[in-house]
């Protein structure tokens, strides 16, 4: 389950030793915008030596390194590659090429290190228009893509248009990455909301992205974590239909009946895995029949 | 026209009789801004007074000053409730041949009241007064809101002394201290700075750790069976205290919840609680920024109460007996759930108990908000340095690595536990955040008593030792 | 063994880190240490830079450590930092 996930500046002790308890479901260690070029091999140490020695037992660990086309990223996974973070979030990704060269490199360290194959997944980082409309081609490039994520800050400024509140801008990228990772089977995250004091903005950010079918959001800011929570889990009501589902197949494979209504609508394949998903997510966030 | 004004203050001085070897007061709701502790004694030393004993609600590093006063034998004790880490390191350095003696802040209005600690002359910061002693800390350019700390003295002082640098025609409406209580009056320039005596507005913590930890804390409280109409509540000026109230705002809001009042040192958070329909009205002891300043004096739903009334022990009743909820800081806390709030992790004093053990004692539900450490050094302790407040007092400690329950309160822990909030022992929060910082080494201690800390019912809890000189 | 030839630092004097400056000199370790936990932790930090100067074979060098409190790993971090930035072939 990976609703929330917020940045921690790889360079900042403060932020990252208290970085497992801020309630976010994963923690993207930042070695790319957060960090000076001066201090990237300072940062990529600490990060290395803080997921290696601080417990993250119920936070997945995900390091941005930086981009391909900088000095730093084959060094970055060096170091982090062997704490096994479960994510590489490889910045201004354009095409399949990129997740190809990132691919091998990341293969080749994980051969070295006696990883099984695929160990750490990757996460291409969606942010120039280029990577927008090459979306589909970077989700299947390989089969070590977990997730497609969108970049709003640096898409916008190569639209060359405002990045606002409202967001109308990138609604177009939204939509397209969304439609871009499911039709490769892989997750997708949306972009951070970046006023840290707007608490009703979040919420109605949050909840869009959650409507345009987004798996979960990214923060900046750990004041953003328990909105982005609250909106990408599952609503009792959810729930109970979802055990509702399940419930009316079961009787249906009872009586041995092929098509199975409820409330009067035709339950069909994506219906059942919805229900599925949303049991699953109920069960790690410990919401069961009783609770309902 | 009759008056009690005096031309200074050194003739108020003469006046109130002040002689070697007596006590004199203060009250601390100009805070860091106060200028009159520091003026009264630069007077009584310039008249060559000696061996005072300073009895100050509370000492701040604005205070410095009295370090000097202390090295010339004019000022030879302190008592107080609270001592900020400038006069605070010095008292650890053994500055002072006798114990400070710490009190709360229902302990010292009762000992003054019960004559356990008289008080000669009381000298009292007023940011308005009239010629004949009636005074108010709402108006003025010096306006704190709230006396309450100031009333005892006022009432039971043999001489009392209203130092004010707003003088007003007489009668003041609305005052605070009456004239009954008061012998002289002086004007001054400024018996403070405004920037010191109030913050602007209190700010909702950025810092995460405190935002999660208050988010906890109003989980606790949201599940604790005490959060329903007629709720009432007390949170300190830190962080994370004062995000939490934010946090519960939010809940009581939603749920349409109506509680009775909210208590204590109020900040603008608690005047939004009021606003918002939180709370009914709001019991004041003291002002902590401008929008409670403000509250106090154009909202009669906001009242003004004294230290007394506020926390006494002993009396026929106080307001603490009535609180439900109180959320509390630590600077140390130990595994029988004792806290000190008197001294850093190395002994040094930087604190007192202020409102922290009468609160707790009161509180149907006492919290603790604490990180599980503080610039590596860990919160959670075997032993406490000092037991400020005694962990019976103690129901709950929330950090940001888990909310350990003190065990007494079956209660408490049934009801969070079903709601599922991450409850673990406090041991193993110990070992939680040991794991993270290392285990520190105990530091040694000195062998001599430089302060006593006397606990509400004016017994002898505690004693803080020297921090010894490297 | 790895030879510190320039002058170098790594860290910050913010709350929870380090700041490590690392020199060269002639014969042996020179470590002088600043910490707002001394008294606690100052054998721990010790400990952990000399471990980390002993790992990357560091025999020569005049240290100057400023902690605020920060965590082993972090220490490390910086004294590692701070070696690679003063060695020979950066």
């Amino acid at each position: 389950m990976r609703r929330s996930m917020l940045f921690l500046p790889g360079n900042t002790p403060n932020m990252l030793i208290n970085g497992s308890c801020l309630g976010a479901d994963a923690v993207i260690f930042d070695l790319e915008d957060a960090v000076a070029p001066a201090e990237k091999d300072a940062a990529r140490i600490l990060v290395r030596n803080t997921m290696r020695d601080l417990d993250f037992r119920g936070c997945e660990t995900i390091v941005r390194i930086n981009s391909i086309d900088t000095p730093y990223w084959k060094r970055d996974l060096d170091e982090v590659l062997p704490q096994k973070p479960a994510l590489i979030l490889l910045p201004k990704t354009g095409c399949a090429a990129d997740v190809e060269a990132a691919d091998d490199y990341i293969t080749l360290v994980e051969q070295r290190l006696g990883f099984a194959p695929n160990t750490v997944g990757l996460m291409p980082l969606i942010e120039t228009a280029l990577g927008v409309e090459n979306a589909f081609a970077i989700a299947s490039a390989r089969s070590r893509v977990a997730a497609l994520f969108l970049g709003a800050e640096d898409l916008t400024a190569d639209l060359q248009c405002q990045r606002t509140k409202e967001g109308r801008e990138i609604d177009y990228a939204r939509h397209r990455l969304v439609v871009a990772a499911r039709a490769a089977n892989v997750a997708v995250y949306d972009t951070p909301f970046t006023d840290v004091n707007d608490d009703e903005g979040i919420r109605t950010d949050a909840a869009y992205a959650k409507a345009l079918g987004f798996t979960g959001k990214a923060a900046i800011s750990p004041r953003h974590v328990e909105v982005i929570n609250q909106v990408f889990s599952p609503t009792i009501k959810e729930i109970r239909y979802a055990f509702e589902v399940m419930d009316a197949i079961a009787l249906a494979k009872e009586q041995g009946r092929g098509a199975i209504a409820l409330h009067g609508k035709m339950i069909d394949a994506p219906i059942v895995a919805r229900a599925r998903q949303t049991l699953d997510m109920a069960r790690e966030l410990g919401i069961g029949r009783e609770d309902l | 026209m009759n008056s009690k004004l005096v031309a200074s203050l050194r003739e108020a001085i003469g006046l109130a009789g002040l002689h070697d070897g007596m006590t004199i007061s203060f009250h601390h709701h100009l805070r860091n801004g106060d200028h009159v502790l520091n003026m009264v004694l630069e007077e009584i030393a310039g008249l060559g007074i000696r061996e005072l004993t300073v009895n100050a609600s509370s000492i701040f590093d604005v205070h410095a000053p009295i370090l000097e006063h202390i090295q010339n034998h004019v000022v030879t004790k302190l008592q107080c409730d609270y001592m900020a880490a400038t006069v605070g390191r010095a008292v650890s350095q053994g500055i002072l041949d006798t114990p400070v003696e710490f009190r709360t802040h229902g302990g010292r209005p009762r000992d003054i009241a019960l004559g356990r600690t008289p008080i000669d002359v009381a000298f009292i910061a007023a940011p308005t007064a009239d010629p004949m002693g009636n005074c108010s800390g709402k108006y003025g350019k010096s306006a704190c809101g709230s006396l309450g700390y100031a009333f005892a003295d006022a009432r039971y002082a043999k001489k009392v002394v209203v130092i004010t640098d707003n003088l007003v025609p007489y009668p003041l409406q609305d005052w605070s201290i009456p004239e009954t209580d008061v012998d002289y009056v002086v004007t001054v320039d400024a018996i403070g700075d405004p920037k010191g005596i109030v913050s602007g507005t209190t700010r909702i913590t950025r810092d995460p750790v405190g935002l999660v930890m208050a988010s906890q804390a109003a989980q606790v409280i949201r599940h604790s069976g005490l959060l329903k109409d007629g709720f009432s509540f007390q949170t300190g000026a830190g962080g994370a205290s004062l995000a939490a109230a934010k946090f519960l705002k939010d809940i009581m809001v939603a749920e349409g919840i109506q509680g009775s009042f909210g208590l204590g040192g109020i900040t603008g958070y608690m005047v939004d609680m009021l606003r918002a329909g939180c709370f009914r009205s709001l019991l004041d002891v003291q002002c902590f920024d401008l929008q409670a300043v403000e509250s106090i004096r154009d909202d009669p739903r906001h009242q003004e109460i004294s230290a007394q009334h506020y926390a006494a022990p002993g009396d026929r009743s106080a307001v603490v007996d009535s609180l439900d909820v109180v959320i509390l800081g630590a600077t140390e806390i130990d595994t029988d759930f004792n806290v000190n709030v008197h001294t850093d992790s190395s002994g040094s004093i930087m604190g007192g108990s202020g409102g922290h053990s009468d609160t707790a004692a009161g509180a149907k539900l006492a919290m603790i908000i604490a990180p599980m450490f503080r610039a590596r050094l860990p919160i959670i302790t075997d032993h406490v340095t000092c037991i400020s407040t005694p962990g019976r007092d103690i129901d709950v400690l929330v950090t940001q690595g888990g909310i350990a329950v003190n065990p007494n309160n079956t209660e408490l822990q049934r009801r969070l536990s079903d709601a599922g909030l991450p409850l673990l022992d406090i041991r193993a929060l110990k070992e939680k955040a040991e794991a993270i910082t290392g285990k520190p080494r105990a530091l040694p201690r000195g062998d001599r008593v430089i302060a006593q800390v006397f606990g509400r019912e004016g017994q002898l809890q505690d004693v803080i030792y020297n921090v010894p000189q490297k | 063994m790895t030879e510190i030839i320039r002058a170098a630092s790594a860290g910050t004097l913010e709350s929870s880190d380090v700041y490590v400056e690392i020199e060269p000199r002639t014969q042996g370790i020179e470590l002088q240490l600043e910490s707002v936990v001394l008294g606690q932790f100052g054998g721990a930090i010790e400990a952990a830079v000399r471990e980390i100067l002993a790992q990357f074979q560091v025999e020569n060098a005049r240290l100057h450590v400023v902690d605020r409190g920060a965590l082993d790993c972090v220490i490390r971090a910086r004294v590692e930092t701070a070696i690679l930035r003063g060695k020979g072939d950066n």
